[in-house]
């Protein structure tokens, strides 16, 4: 853990006693049970909202607490920690492009909606089924946007999105002009494919070349902080799971092969933890933003899928059982390591940052 | 911190730093620019010529080797934020510190938590001023991980220590004056039957063999000890303590061998640099060979996240006070990764990267073919890395019999 300031340690704490006493991974069967596209419990958010969570990194001129990615990083662990279905990662993104290329009239318009929890947004970027910003055909004329985006997160509770078209970023209010196509993935969370039929946009001015490219690194950050949360729940309850369970007649726990795989495991979470968080730093610093982010979001894909696996094969049966909670974690891994970039796609973009 | 007080410090440091380059500009040959560490290489006979040697009695005189060592037994009595200072002064001039080995590492930390007042007079101050080797007696044929089987015997003759018995894997045993060795003096307990005493290596009945590794080199030696005599003050602690000394002794081994910096300094250039050199690239400048850009790409992008790691166990151990449970992962991780890239370093350069001598070769290509090998040994000495697991999995995750 970064050694933090005494405000951030009271944000954590806050967050993570709100995240285990009202927001259990019981919480998220509700949500999957319930069947709503948007996935997510409404009054579960804006309670987020109501405790300053969504205004983080928003400052205080326009409703947020301007505390940082850091401390965003730290609440968006602790929910990762219950798998807490909610759009403060996707709306925290899209703050962060109206922020970076917002005029100070658009920042003024969307950032208090968005961190009073009045205004859900997300960030459109993907056209295809892989991470490429480099491939966008969606294109703007006459302050109308027409394109597809693919796999939108958090699609179905937005009611602003930013898009990304070939000259730039858009924020594009759901209207007309707008449709969803529900794409149910694994993670049971909000995804959906969007037509934007000539729909009206405003055009995101500031930020220069670099800004899709540093939202980018801003949504890697955080979602690298939401998977943190995941593989440290995984490895404590295979920890916990394997100091109890008894065969041969001992504790599992006491097995030299599996003592190695666990130390193994929590050598890779301390590599995790420390790549995040300094990827997070590096956001709030401005400095070496593009490789932290690689580095925190490659180390976040590579991590997770490794405790992801083994924490399912380490409980043995039980851990394959829909009733048990380690298959989730399994399921929403693997949907935020195709995010913003997979492994092989960041290990090409730290070679090209790095000259190779 | 107020202001006032942080001014006042900045000005002493401010003037500390004027000091030490003022130092190096009048002591620091320019000959010895860039070169390496004499008296700490393990691997080598001190063959010192005599403007290293002058180098090393300027830096020993005022302590600076080990500056933050007390002044009275002849160390520099400084700050950290001094000793940064001298490294970094040192770092900027391509100066070494000539003052190194196991003394500095391992021995003297020990002896000055441990020992009495006349051993640290003693043996302290030659260390300081680099004019000592020591060398560790641990391991023994029938105890590498298990240390506490060790055989080695000291009967007690009154004024001193009767001692017979063989210790191999010595570093540096060859050209060692002295060594600090745990030897066993009780056979009814295995760990509290044990005694940490210095042995002096010309002592009559020390023998040594040199062993050959596969790096062609011969750092290592086997050591025996046939009725060889130990005074008593060269007893450190008491009778049967030890164990508790030895394994201290051992914290600030695997504390050198994880060292950040120092690993930091091994990985030296860019892979990805180094591959431009050897494997094609396209009009991009990136290399062709996608399936070996990948492998570099995934060792330094883990090195990274290594080195973060070894700044965050710093970082936290500052704040709380005391070692973060992190750095049990730093020793285990950081000899893996040094491993692997001297491994990814030969598919880089080819049967190039396989040169075992001859002119054809660089010398950075042979050399890092000899790393290659010696690198080898990270992962076994200092605690193996299946120890560290062992040490991780029952002493950080608590993964015991009894839950
Ligand atoms: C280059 C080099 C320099 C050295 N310098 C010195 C020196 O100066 N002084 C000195 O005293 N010693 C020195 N050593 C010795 C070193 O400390 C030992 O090699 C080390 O303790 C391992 O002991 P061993 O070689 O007997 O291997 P063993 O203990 O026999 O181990 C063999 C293998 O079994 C594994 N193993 C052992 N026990 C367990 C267990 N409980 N669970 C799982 N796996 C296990 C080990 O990890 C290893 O892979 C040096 C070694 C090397 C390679």
């Amino acid at each position: 853990m970064a050694v933090l300031s005494e405000e951030q340690e009271m944000l954590r704490n806050m967050a993570r006693d709100w995240a285990t006493k009202e927001s259990p991974v019981s919480e998220f069967r509700k949500v999957r049970a319930a069947g709503q596209p948007q996935a997510y419990n409404a009054d579960a958010y804006a309670a987020m909202a109501e405790m300053g969570w969504v205004g983080i990194i928003i400052p205080e001129a326009h409703g947020g607490s301007d505390f940082g990615f850091l401390s965003a990083g730290l609440v968006v662990e602790e929910l990762g920690k219950t798998l807490t279905a909610s759009p403060l990662v996707a709306t925290t993104i899209a703050a962060s492009a109206i922020l970076l290329g917002g005029s100070d009239e658009q920042k003024a318009k969307w950032l208090p909606r968005l961190a009073s929890g009045e205004t859900v947004a997300t960030l459109a970027v993907e056209e295809g089924t892989h991470c490429d910003p480099s491939a966008i055909e969606t294109s703007v004329s006459g302050g109308k946007l027409t394109g597809k985006k693919a796999f939108v997160h958090e699609a179905h509770g937005a009611s602003l999105f930013v898009v990304a078209a070939k000259d730039g970023l858009y924020l594009i209010e759901k209207g007309d002009g707008v449709s969803l196509t529900t794409r149910k993935l694994t993670d049971q969370r909000s995804h959906a494919d969007i037509q934007f039929a000539g729909a009206s946009a405003e055009k995101l001015e500031g930020g220069g070349d670099s800004l899709l490219g540093d939202v980018l690194d801003r949504a890697r950050v955080l979602s690298a902080a939401e998977m943190l949360g995941m593989a440290q729940a995984v490895f404590d309850t295979t920890l916990d799971y394997l100091k109890q369970r008894v065969q041969f007649n001992q504790v599992l726990a006491t097995f030299q092969a599996l003592q190695h795989r666990m130390a193994d495991l929590f050598a890779d979470l301390t590599q995790m933890r420390s790549a995040v968080e300094a990827g997070l730093q590096a956001v709030d610093s401005g400095f070496g933003v593009a490789r932290a982010a690689t580095i925190a979001k490659a180390e976040a894909n590579r991590v997770l899928h490794a405790i992801s696996n083994q924490g399912i094969q380490l409980h043995g049966g039980i851990g394959m059982t829909d009733e048990f909670n380690v298959g989730f974690y399994l399921k929403r891994a693997r949907v935020l390591e195709a995010s913003w970039g997979s492994s092989s796609y960041l290990k090409d973009r730290f070679a090209r940052l790095s000259g190779y | 911190m107020p202001t006032q007080l942080k001014s006042d410090v900045h000005t002493s440091e401010d003037a500390f730093r004027t000091e030490v380059r003022q130092f190096l500009a009048t002591n620091f040959p320019d000959e010895l620019k860039g070169t390496g560490n004499m008296m700490a290489g393990l691997d080598g006979p001190t063959d010192e010529n005599p403007v290293q040697k002058k180098w090393r009695e300027a830096v020993g005189g005022r302590g600076w080797g080990t500056p933050t060592w007390p002044k009275e037994y002849g160390g520099g009595g400084l700050t950290k934020g001094q000793a940064r200072i001298i490294e970094h002064e040192f770092a900027k001039v391509g100066a070494y510190n000539p003052i190194g080995g196991m003394g500095v590492m391992m021995f003297g930390p020990t002896l000055l938590e441990y020992g009495d007042e006349r051993q640290k007079l003693e043996h302290i101050p030659p260390i300081c001023r680099g004019e000592i080797r020591w060398c560790q007696g641990y391991s023994e044929p029938n105890a590498g991980s298990d240390l506490a089987n060790l055989q080695t015997f000291a009967v007690d003759k009154g004024d001193h220590y009767l001692i017979n018995g063989q210790k191999t894997w010595t570093s540096g045993g060859q050209w060692a004056d002295k060594c600090f060795a745990i030897v066993r003096t009780d056979r009814s307990d295995k760990h509290k039957g044990i005694s940490f005493m210095l042995i002096d290596m010309d002592a009559p009945g020390v023998e040594v063999r040199p062993i050959t590794m596969i790096s062609g080199t011969s750092p290592f030696c086997e050591t025996f000890f046939t009725d060889v005599k130990v005074p008593k003050e060269n007893l450190v602690g008491k009778e049967g303590q030890g164990w508790t000394i030895g394994k201290r002794l051992l914290q600030h081994e695997r504390t050198n061998i994880s060292g950040g910096g120092r690993l930091a300094g091994m990985m030296g250039q860019s892979l990805g640099d180094i591959a431009k050199k050897y494997c094609e690239t396209g009009g991009d400048g990136a290399l062709v060979n996608k399936v070996l850009r990948d492998k570099i790409a995934d060792l330094e992008i883990r090195w990274n996240s290594f080195l973060l790691t070894a700044l965050r166990a710093v970082e936290e151990s500052k704040a709380q006070g005391g070692v973060s449970e992190i750095s049990s992962v730093l020793k285990k991780v950081g000899t893996k990764l040094a491993q692997d890239r001297s491994e990814l370093l030969i598919e880089i350069r080819g049967f190039q990267g396989l040169g075992w001598e001859g002119d054809e070769f660089g010398d950075d290509e042979l050399e890092d073919v000899r790393g290659w090998l010696f690198g080898k040994a990270a992962t076994i000495y200092g605690g193996s890395t299946e120890v560290q697991n062992n040490i991780i999995a029952k002493r950080v995750l608590g993964m015991l019999d009894h839950q």
